[in-house]
């Protein structure tokens, strides 16, 4: 690695939209190493929280900063979206699009699409259109297009919400792999026994503010507020 | 698609050349009477010259007359051309043949206006029975022709009900009209016998003097307009003006009928 | 009832026997208005798809006028061209009334608020759906449209089509900038419009079902081409 990307630091974040506060003021770091998965009710911020960070949504104040240039941050993460986003092309067009976009050789792009397609198993679906995929397919093709540019970090937002069991495990195989080799995850979900497989941190988002944050382990276990432990018995917080 | 690209690109540029030309402007009635056909062919053989017609009303010609976007106008309007003239947007007027109007109706003249003594009796029949009338209405010289007789009537189309119907169109779609209507219409005799739809419609008057149509031949002037073909337009005057142009004109019919008259002044009587 | 027949018949007689003024007319027509949609195109694609994903304060303005002009009519185009391109107006000097060149011009001017109209509104849906997605990946402004441009071409295909079907059947504003000079800029509208005004509705007609039929070859041959590239590509 030439230069580190992470950590990333939010300072005094807020995201305001016709007047109402989505998110903030969050204040947070993110270290090069983890998997954080963000936990919270529906409506907390999780999603707004992901694309603030990633530089998807605008900041009404505050600021994200990463220890590389906006620009060459940007090319170094990767975003995996709810319900994902196929371009209308086959499946190797789509794994090849990003290192397309990068500039990447023609020989690399070739040698990048083999691999992540037999990673996700669609060796023999290359040719398929991309839009025609089931649902849990077309997650895999999201994560292995958002993978095959080796982002230093990974966000994911709820990318099992419609997937079948099947699907779900496989997802979690690919991410565990990515973990492993250094790839840093924030991941949200609304799927506790999820949270619980993969973690090393937990991100508990409250009305829009991060209400507790901790090592997984301490999180789950014995959470510290009484919103984190209802949340974690299950009862629907508003 | 870049061989659709190519293939056009390669067609919009084919456009460019082509042999000497020039731009006359002619009224509807004279493009409809079929006599261009003749003449084109020959003068392009006599003079190597390709004559582009601009088929207007004489409105119109005139008009591009004035903004230099024709060489020359081939028009029937005596006072708009002396006009014309006199304002410097042509050189001269030279007469070079004319036609005559008929009064075209229903076969079964439901206003009598057959048999009228001459022209204006024959149109104040239509307005006293208030039978359907077209107009062309576009200041074309058919049209002018068409209010100078109302006029020679003592009848004035402003004050005219719902059966004077102007059309605002062309020789051709102003008969398709009147045809439509079984209305009357003024039209020049060259249209009329060409006009393919005549459906219940004849000639009900002809004959009178009054209606006769000079067509005049008028060079736009090149001190107004640098640009324009002054040799060609001299060449075309000098040919429509010739011996084998008379014998074209002449010898022209339709149906058996005789359309035109030559009457051009040999060269230097003007 | 007759005329349609006699109609009918004039067009098959005129296509049997290829006659020479038929096909010189017709391969008028095609030149002017396929020039003519191929500059459009150049024009109106990278601007109504712009126009689609570029946030800008006068954003509506320009796609308000874009709609208005859409509706402009033809012989409105016309009488501005000629106007224009007269030996007495701003750009007499350069000689084009009265040729293809003109006619093209006034066609351009034509079709191409409606080709970026129809690609603004495909684009509009089409970035809705890639937008998080490009600037997820860091596409540059130019990646984007060209993207978007890829894979909408199908919705692009069809308002290239809407766009030569308005040009093929155009009549008004030609006449006036053409001047339907005989062998020179007579395409098969114009001389529709003449036969009519000769009363000779057989010929006008038969030229209509030959316009007819050329438009409907172009939309075939055009779906038979993007068929078999989709395909080759998938």
């Amino acid at each position: 690695m030439v230069t580190a990307l992470l950590p990333v630091r939010v300072k005094q974040a807020v995201v305001r939209r016709r007047g109402k506060t989505l998110l903030g003021p969050v204040d947070l770091e993110l270290g090069p190493r983890g998997f954080t998965i963000v936990l919270g009710p529906n409506g907390a911020g999780k999603t707004t929280l992901l694309k603030t960070i990633h530089g998807l949504s605008r900041l009404s104040s505050g600021h994200v900063k990463w220890s590389l240039p906006a620009a060459e941050a940007r090319q170094r993460q990767g975003y995996v979206f709810q319900s994902p986003i196929m371009l209308r092309r086959s499946v190797r067009a789509n794994l090849a699009y990003p290192l397309r976009l990068a500039g990447a050789r023609q020989k690399d792009i070739a040698e990048a699409v083999e691999h992540w397609a037999g990673a996700i198993g669609l060796s023999g679906a290359l040719d398929r259109p991309a839009p025609q995929l089931s649902g849990g397919e077309k997650q895999k093709l999201a994560l292995a297009r958002a993978l095959i540019r080796s982002p230093d970090i990974l966000f994911l937002d709820e990318p099992c919400a419609n997937l079948d069991g099947r699907s779900m495990r496989e997802i979690e195989t690919l991410l565990q792999k990515a973990h492993d080799a250094g790839t840093r995850i924030v991941m949200s979900t609304h799927d506790l026994a999820q949270a619980q497989r993969l973690a090393t941190d937990i991100l508990f988002l409250f009305n829009g503010t991060v209400h507790e944050s901790g090592p997984a382990e301490q999180c789950l276990r014995s959470p510290r507020t009484a919103e984190l432990a209802a949340f974690l018995r299950g009862d629907i917080l508003e | 698609m870049t061989r659709i690209l190519t293939i056009t690109a390669a067609l919009f540029f084919a456009f460019a050349a082509q042999a000497e030309t020039m731009k006359l402007a002619v009224t509807t009635s004279f493009a409809n009477s079929g006599l261009a056909d003749l003449l084109l062919p020959a003068i392009q053989e006599d003079t190597g010259l390709e004559v582009q017609l601009l088929i207007v009303g004489t409105g119109q010609a005139l008009r591009l007359g004035e903004a230099g976007d024709v060489d020359a106008i081939l028009v029937h309007s005596r006072k708009a051309e002396d006009a014309f003239v006199e304002a410097g947007y042509g050189t001269h007027r030279r007469e070079i043949m004319y036609n005559d109007f008929v009064l075209i109706g229903p076969q079964n003249d439901p206003a009598t206006a057959g048999v009228a003594e001459n022209a204006p009796m024959a149109f104040r029949s239509i307005a006293t029975a208030l039978a359907p009338f077209v107009s062309r209405g576009d200041d074309s010289g058919t049209h002018k022709k068409e209010l100078a007789l109302w006029a020679a009537a003592d009848l004035d189309p402003e004050s005219f009900g719902d059966w004077y119907k102007p059309v605002g169109s062309g020789m051709g779609a102003a008969l398709n009209t009147a045809a439509g209507l079984e209305a009357y219409i003024l039209s020049d005799r060259a249209s009329w016998l060409n006009f393919a739809n005549k459906a219940g419609l004849d000639i009900v008057f002809a004959g009178d003097p009054i209606l006769f149509n000079q067509y005049a031949y008028i060079p736009v002037n090149p001190e107004r307009h640098a640009h324009v073909k002054a040799d060609a337009t001299r060449a075309l005057e000098d040919w429509l003006t010739g011996p084998r142009a008379q014998g074209l004109i002449d010898g022209y019919t339709i149906a058996g009928e005789k359309l035109f008259t030559f009457n051009a002044q040999s060269a230097g009587a003007e | 009832m007759d005329d349609i027949w006699a109609g009918l018949a004039a067009a098959f007689r005129l296509i049997v026997t290829l006659d020479a003024d038929l096909v010189e007319i017709t391969l008028r027509s095609l030149q002017v208005s396929l020039s003519a949609l191929a500059i459009a195109c150049l024009i109106a694609l990278p601007l109504g798809t712009w126009l689609a994903i570029r946030r800008f304060r006068y954003r509506r303005w320009a796609i308000a006028v874009l709609n208005a002009l859409m509706g402009l009519p033809p012989v409105v185009v016309g009488l501005i061209v000629y106007l224009l391109l007269s030996r007495s107006g701003p750009f007499g000097v350069l000689g084009l009334l009265f040729t293809p060149t003109a006619m093209i011009i006034a066609q351009v001017i034509i079709i191409t608020p409606l080709i970026a109209s129809v690609t603004h509104q495909a684009m509009r849906d089409l970035w809705a759906e890639y937008h998080d997605l490009l600037i997820s990946l860091n596409a540059t402004p130019g990646q984007r449209i060209l993207t978007l441009i890829l894979d909408g071409r199908r919705a692009l295909l069809t308002a290239a089509l809407a766009g030569f079907g308005r040009a093929i059947g155009e009549v008004g504003a030609i006449m006036i900038v053409g001047g339907n000079i005989d062998h020179a800029t007579r395409v098969l509208t114009t001389a529709i419009a003449l036969e009519t005004g000769r009363g000779d509705f057989a010929l006008a007609l038969g030229l209509g079902f030959v316009l007819i039929l050329l438009a409907l070859t172009v939309n075939l041959v055009t779906h038979a081409l993007s068929r078999t590239e989709q395909e080759g590509r998938w």
